[in-house]
């Protein structure tokens, strides 16, 4: 079975490697991976679906908060969530073919956003098993083309943050050192 | 007041402000900047004759002396090197800054001459790393890798430095604070996991401390030693925690596991509450993860979330630093002991009886002979020679498990070796950090001839800054512990461990300036180890021992730790 692991992040070089890295060093391969910024720009959400045995899951998730960039690695499988995945579809219809496949777009919540005589470019959200069956239906009326953005996940209940604070260093200890003061 | 310095003079200022007094390292083209700075600068740097020995040198310096140890590398080959010496330093959580040389950035990713991705190739060999993109950052950047290396659970933190970064020029700011708003400390652990916890170490009928190498990092052996007293209970150390407890404590039994002694392993299956303090459940401890400890509950105190439940489910998991917790739970359990020590006093008896008799049914003993140095003669002599208070540096392999068997540690930090990587290669340039950290404790690198051959470079090293470090080989002619399994599950079909050609050690030595000698009568062996120790300088000591010796007791892999072999199954084969 899938699960969504979802990774508050720093936004820095280096960071989604450090993630990645802990999944596919055990040789598991990553179903799929979305990270963009978030309302503060010096950090990013990342959500990774993964198949892997819930122990696992459970390390790989504390060895992910051991990350330094890392700033909460969350289980989204636990607990209430929202998954979403979005679509995007290049259908080839057949002018007998057109009414029906904006009728099933309308079906599945589609939207068209281009229209040539070719056929549709269509947008679709959903949660992945929908978009497998709104992607079926549409390969029923001929040729397509898919690119999916793989999941994003929300946590339906609020979660504590908890972050370390400012350190002094030992530049500001150590002061003597004769260069500078 | 700032003033205007190069990225070289600020990596130097920044060290400095950081304490290091040494640097190990080995310079190349993208360093020069770098090393041209070190020219007016006191830092000592060490020149060691290979990378991988830089890092190895800087571990021995952190082991021996629980600071950080700096090792430097030029971009390349140079940070290639690096590699296996940090991933060792991950292993076994030891505090390194590795600093790296890249090439300019604006070449990065065009292949240059000796251009590596040294910040994607390190990124699973390091607690974290960094590659600095501009200078501005360097002073920062270095602090943190600082902080980072040697806080929560220690580990190796590499910085890589383009050239112009050295050489660009900027007013430099002292960085008085750095904020990783990501970096989870856990370190006072949580109050009432404590106070459970000394609720059950009261209650247990059959309690075993199980101690490793968290407690030599976290500087807990002092707390250690009074929780064992006060509940006395039994206790292990693990190969990466000898010497946390004194080996002459009588609550203290051996190392446990694969080469553990007959006591300690029958001790942790038989417990009914095993106390693990900073370990890690290493297979080589466990042998068999679904019958290792079967009648016990467990409290597991580590510093590292991640570690809790990795190998072995948890009763009570303590997150936290060891020192502090111990702390805590020492004046916990001083508080309670009176309403609770006397119900168990008839079991902890019986428990101690126990265990005494399986020291007694199977006990770890040196073996000796008239015609041949036995290895564990030679450890046996060693330790004796060191009073329990010299530093021994090691390899891996079997000289490692007879070192670790049979010499006595009064405190931690006295043996180092590379435990949970298992280099080859370790000891005698760990020896080199730790006789600069230790510059008047005697020091003592054991290897292995196979091993001592992957180091060899550094005898010029030793010779080059007057370390007194006495080199023992233990020289049986083959790669042991390999030759062991062969010889034990392979049909003594010895394949490629025959290390035939080893120099004349006398000869070697004195290439390299130094007094050295090869023994090979049990006679010989005490006179030509108070040479060594009595040489002023550094002394190679070449022990030829029974070729054909296997370390005991041993469990085999994947089996059980209480299902142990504890001598030669068949006679050995002679060729």
């Amino acid at each position: 079975m899938l699960q969504a692991i979802s990774l508050l992040m720093e936004n820095t070089p280096g960071a989604l490697m450090r993630v990645t890295g802990l999944i596919t060093s055990r040789g598991y391969n990553i179903e799929s991976l979305t990270v963009a910024r978030t309302l503060d720009p010096q950090l990013s959400r990342m959500t990774i679906v993964v198949d892997v045995d819930p122990s696992l899951r459970k390390q790989v998730i504390k060895q992910m908060n051991r990350l330094i960039n890392v700033l909460q690695a969350t289980d989204m499988t636990e607990g209430p969530s929202v998954l979403r995945e979005l679509c995007l579809m290049r259908v080839r219809a057949t002018m007998e073919a057109r009414t029906a496949v904006l009728k099933e777009a309308e079906i599945f919540g589609a939207r068209v956003i281009d229209s040539s005589v070719d056929g549709f470019a269509l947008e679709a959200t959903g949660d992945s098993e929908k978009l497998d069956e709104f992607i079926d239906v549409m390969r029923s009326y001929g040729e397509i083309e898919v690119t999916r953005s793989g999941t994003v996940a929300v946590s339906l209940e609020a979660r504590k943050l908890r972050l370390s604070s400012p350190v002094p260093t030992a530049a500001s200890k150590n002061t003597n050192t004769g260069v500078v003061n | 007041m700032s003033q205007l310095m190069s990225g070289a003079q600020i990596l130097l200022e920044c060290l400095t402000r950081e304490g290091v007094e040494v640097v190990f390292g080995y310079p190349g083209g993208v360093t020069l900047p770098l090393y041209d700075a070190m020219y007016d600068h006191d830092l000592r740097h060490v020149l060691v004759r290979h990378e991988e020995n830089a890092v190895f040198a800087a571990q021995g310096y952190a082991r021996s002396s629980g600071k950080v140890g700096v090792c430097c590398a030029t971009s390349g080959p140079g940070a290639t090197n690096l590699i296996t010496g940090l991933v060792d330093a991950m292993m076994d959580s030891i505090p390194v800054v590795a600093l790296t040389g890249q090439v300019s950035s604006k070449l990065i990713g065009t292949d240059a001459f000796q251009e590596a991705d040294t910040f994607g190739i390190t990124r699973p060999c390091t607690k974290h790393n960094y590659l600095v993109k501009d200078l501005a950052d360097l002073p920062r950047i270095l602090h943190e890798a600082f902080y980072i290396a040697s806080t929560g659970r220690p580990g190796p933190v590499l910085v890589d430095i383009p050239k112009d970064v050295f050489q660009g020029q900027i007013h430099y700011v002292p960085v008085n604070s750095i904020h990783l708003p990501g970096y989870k400390l856990h370190s006072d652990g949580h109050a009432g996991q404590i106070r459970r916890a000394a609720h059950m170490m009261w209650e247990a009928k059959r309690p075993f401390i199980y101690a490793g190498g968290g407690i030599v990092n976290a500087n807990a052996s002092a707390e250690l030693r009074e929780l064992v007293d006060i509940l006395d209970a039994p206790s292990v150390c693990t190969l990466m925690g000898l010497g946390s407890m004194p080996s002459s404590h009588p609550n203290f039994i051996s190392m446990p596991g694969m080469h553990g002694s007959y006591a300690a392993n029958m001790g942790m299956t038989h417990a009914d509450l095993l106390i693990a303090l900073g370990v890690r459940f290493d297979d080589r401890v466990t042998g068999r993860l679904a019958a290792f400890a079967p009648h016990a509950k467990v409290i597991h105190l580590d510093v590292d979330p991640a570690e809790i439940g990795k190998n072995r489910a948890v009763d009570l998991p303590i997150v936290g630093d060891a020192k502090k917790v111990l702390t805590k739970l020492n004046k916990v359990l001083a508080e309670i002991a009176p309403a609770e020590s006397p119900a168990n006093s008839e079991s902890r008896k019986a428990w101690w009886k126990q265990i005494r008799a399986w020291k007694d049914e199977h006990p770890l003993e040196p073996r000796f002979s008239d015609t041949e140095i036995k290895p564990q003669h030679l450890m046996h002599e060693i330790d004796r020679i060191s009073g329990g208070n010299a530093i021994v540096t090691s390899d891996v392999g079997q000289h490692q498990m007879w070192a670790a068997q049979l010499i006595k540690f009064n405190e931690p930090r006295l043996w180092i070796n590379s435990g949970g990587l298992g280099s080859m290669g370790f000891g005698l340039p760990s020896a080199i950090g730790a006789q600069y950290a230790n510059p008047d404790k005697l020091v003592f690198s054991i290897s292995g001839d196979g091993g001592f051959q992957m180091s060899l470079p550094e005898l010029a090293t030793i010779v080059n800054y007057a370390l007194p470090i006495k080199i023992i080989i233990m020289n049986n002619g083959y790669l042991g512990m390999v030759r062991q399994w062969q010889d034990l599950f392979y049909n003594n079909r010895l394949s490629s461990v025959t290390l035939d050609g080893f120099p004349d050690a006398e000869k070697l030595a004195a290439a390299y300036g130094f007094k050295g000698r090869t023994i090979e009568h049990p006679s010989e062996l005490i006179p030509a180890l108070k040479e060594a120790v009595a040489e002023n300088g550094p002394y190679l000591l070449n022990i030829k021992v029974t070729p054909f010796e296997n370390v005991y007791p041993m469990v085999p892999a994947g089996g059980a730790i209480n299902e142990m072999v504890l001598g030669d199954p068949t006679p050995v084969a002679v060729k």
